[in-house]
């Protein structure tokens, strides 16, 4: 017995002994960021890095749904599973002032990235708080709120004809929301089981909330004062209800059944032939144009998010900025890779892999607009974006702005200006809670 | 403990051969159990207890205060957490009732022999064998207003289970009696078949009818098995999660376990967070002594 022992704990020690010894000689580094073609396109370009320096570099994900919950279970035990992460635009309030994210504004303005990376990137991936100078990640994938189409079925003579027929101007694509209703209206025809428009309605995390303020945004309205948390006469103002009540009116044109819908739905509605139009995060629009994942890829199309009646036009932003955890033991290893991260040739590499780059000298290149149908749609949009709070309670005030509106636009309960006050008392009783009036 | 008298070891066997006890055999089955149940149920029960007197929130560098009774104060009056309760106690009527009427009727159908009867029996416990994770996903698509065969097979065309405010808790609820009601079949046949056959026997020679020898001697007889039954279901019921948590996203079928997890693993309430469930411990082990109380009356009688 005392034999089988010894040699279990020798074997034990040897192997403890072997992975020390390999993890010194081998560095590694692990992203960490959500489950999606992104992540595959990251993962390829990394491999470059190990290839020129030997630093074995993983990306390692988890389905969008776990995946706040997941990063900040780790953050909140100081866990060093991840030496890096690429969080969402909304994550940098809780990530820097909650410690879990290393400042990275001396690596900012030593590399003068502020001239680099296009400005909506910075302002919203990358400084926190707003205005103030301090950066706490670098923009690593644009993203914003778009729209795909049926380009058939918006070319075919005679609904052209029977939609000038009926609304009075050429049926194209939607430069104003008003436009976007009427095409959805049109198209909407359940007896043939085609549908209108397919948008977000998930209220689990920020899927519906993305796409409700879009219409907000464009309607003129606003969330509320992101410096002075100000939401009385903001949150509800006529314009925020004017938006919510038009993202209602383009759920009763949606395919039955679209109560949780988030990327995957959306993207079914142009895949299997459901809806004229369907809003999607540009980072999902890949699978749009290939022919293996799209049946109607050649005739699918592209565009930025419309104008409200004022021809104010704006779009909800996504994408991500990568972030160096501060509990990680490779911390010295990560800043050499974002350093390679951020060279001209790597996001040249990044955005032909699939990935939408942040550097403003590929985005404006010829050779990215003209490289996918909807890259030029993806730079327009870039350049008018607005994001959710980004203050570190952000998780308790979505939950708040998804209560309120939900049962609005997918049950049909109370008006929008009910829903928007209610969300503006929850806010401002939330930010009384953490102080945030002084 | 000490004084409850053990039997003495065999000679012959191992144990005795290295010298053991038998009070330490014993000791050495329980005290792992022990170890377990202290480490991992009630030291954080405890814990958590002391946590909901607090603001502690645990993505928070900043140190934590005592509230007092503040958390439960601010949850007893919050509508949302009353709507929540109010949507946990319609959920687990629906669905605790239908799997009982369901799951005894199929007991009833199957207590008596007929061709294939294992092969039959072992088909119906399949539901509850399955991950409830799973169940919800197959049923999200069985329930599909577009291509999903339960509105086919119903003809209600585009209706939308899901995505109705009104009808998406009896949606999840329906799902939930599906997967469980097999569990009360199984126990209620345990009763069944437990109930002497002479009784049957001797009102057949009186010649009761169906329904007296049903509600006189089968019911009272399979009654404790089935509160047994229903006590556990209730408890199930009212911390079901997974079912619901991916069906559907709809307030109006929000349970008071996914606003918990909500609380707890999306907004960082930790100190609230405990306090809610410490609620609904409460309420649960409320509705389960009276259950039991009940039981023990009918068990007397």
């Amino acid at each position: 017995m005392r034999k089988i022992v010894t040699s279990v704990i020798a074997g034990i020690g040897l192997a403890l002994a072997c992975g020390t010894s390999v993890r010194a000689q081998d560095k590694e580094l692990t992203i960490f960021w959500a489950e999606w073609d992104p992540a595959n396109y990251l993962q390829e370009l990394v491999n470059d890095y190990t290839a020129e320096t030997g630093v074995k570099v993983t990306v390692q994900t988890t389905p969008w749904p776990d995946f706040q919950t997941k990063a900040f279970t780790e953050f909140n035990a100081h866990g060093d599973a991840y030496d890096m992460v690429v969080g969402d635009s909304q994550w940098l309030g809780a990530g820097s002032t909650q410690g879990h994210y290393v400042d990275l504004t001396d690596f900012f303005n030593q590399h003068k990235l502020g001239d680099v990376m296009a400005p909506a990137t910075i302002k919203y991936y990358a400084e926190y708080p707003g205005g103030s100078g301090k950066y706490w990640a670098i923009p690593l994938e644009g993203d914003a709120i778009g729209w795909s189409y049926r380009k058939d079925w918006f070319e075919d003579p005679k609904e052209k004809e029977a939609f000038k027929a009926k609304y009075g101007y050429d049926l194209a694509v939607p430069t104003t929301y008003a436009q976007l209703r009427d095409i959805a209206e049109f198209f909407h025809r359940p007896d043939q089981k085609r549908y209108g428009v397919a948008i977000y309605t998930d209220n689990s995390y920020d899927a519906m909330a993305m796409g409700v303020e879009s219409a907000i945004f464009s309607y003129g309205g606003d969330l509320g004062d992101y410096a002075t948390y100000k939401v009385d006469g903001i949150t509800n103002s006529k314009q925020a209800a004017a938006g919510l009540d038009m993202y209602k009116e383009l759920y009763k044109f949606t395919p039955p059944g679209w109560g949780k819908t988030f990327f995957v739905e959306d993207n079914q509605a142009i895949t299997g032939g459901l809806a004229a139009m369907s809003m999607n995060f540009f980072a999902f629009f890949p699978p749009l144009v290939n022919k293996a994942t799209n049946p109607y890829a050649d005739v699918t199309g592209f565009f930025a998010n419309p104008a409200g009646p004022d021809g104010k036009r704006f779009a909800a932003l996504g994408g991500q900025g990568i972030s160096v955890v501060s509990y990680s033991k490779n911390k010295d290893e990560a800043m050499k890779f974002l350093e390679w991260f951020i060279k001209d040739e790597t996001q040249k590499k990044w955005a032909e892999l699939g990935g939408y780059t942040c550097s403003q000298a590929v985005l404006k290149s010829d050779a990215f607009q003209k490289a996918t149908p909807y890259n030029k749609a993806f730079y327009d949009t870039m350049f008018m974006v607005k994001d959710f709070w980004a203050t570190p309670e952000y998780a308790e005030v979505l939950d708040q702005l998804n209560q309120n509106i939900y049962p609005f636009v997918v049950g049909g309960k109370g008006t929008a200006q009910e829903a928007l006050d209610k969300t503006a008392a929850d806010w401002k009783a939330t930010f009384t809670k953490y102080n945030r009036y002084k | 403990m000490a004084s409850v008298a053990l039997t003495n070891l065999d000679p012959a066997s191992r144990a005795a051969a290295r010298g053991w006890s038998d009070l330490t055999i014993r000791n050495l089955f329980i005290i792992p159990t022990l170890v377990f149940l202290i480490v991992f149920n009630i030291f954080p029960l405890i814990y958590s207890l002391g946590y909901s007197f607090t603001n502690f929130a645990a993505n928070r560098a900043e140190p934590w205060q005592f509230v007092g009774l503040q958390n439960y104060r601010e949850l007893l009056s919050d509508d949302h957490i009353w709507s929540n309760f109010v949507i946990t106690a319609k959920y687990v009527i629906v669905s605790v009732a239908g799997q009982m009427i369901v799951g005894f009727g199929l007991a009833l159908l199957l207590n008596r022999s007929f061709p294939m009867k294992g092969l039959i029996t072992t088909l119906l416990l399949l539901p509850m064998m399955m991950s409830a994770a799973v169940v919800g996903l197959f049923w999200q698509l069985l329930y599909s207003p577009s291509w999903g065969p339960i509105n086919y097979v119903l003809g209600l065309g585009d209706f939308a289970w899901l995505s109705n405010p009104d009808s998406a808790l009896y949606a999840v609820a329906i799902t939930d009696i599906w997967m469980w009601s097999p569990f009360v079949m199984l126990l209620s046949l345990a009763g069944l078949s437990a109930v002497p056959q002479h009784l049957y026997e001797a009102a057949a020679i009186d010649r009761a009818g169906w329904w007296y020898t049903f509600t006189r001697i089968t019911l009272p007889l399979v009654s404790p098995i089935l509160l047994i039954a229903l006590i556990f279901r209730t408890m199930e019921a009212f911390k079901t999660f997974d079912i619901a948590y991916t069906m559907t996203t709809q307030p109006t079928a929000e349970l008071i376990a996914i606003r918990l997890y909500k609380q707890a693993f999306q907004q960082w309430d930790t100190g609230k967070s405990c306090a809610l469930a410490y609620i609904v411990l409460i309420m649960v082990l409320a509705i389960t002594n009276l259950y039991v109380k009940y039981l023990n009356k009918v068990k007397e009688r």
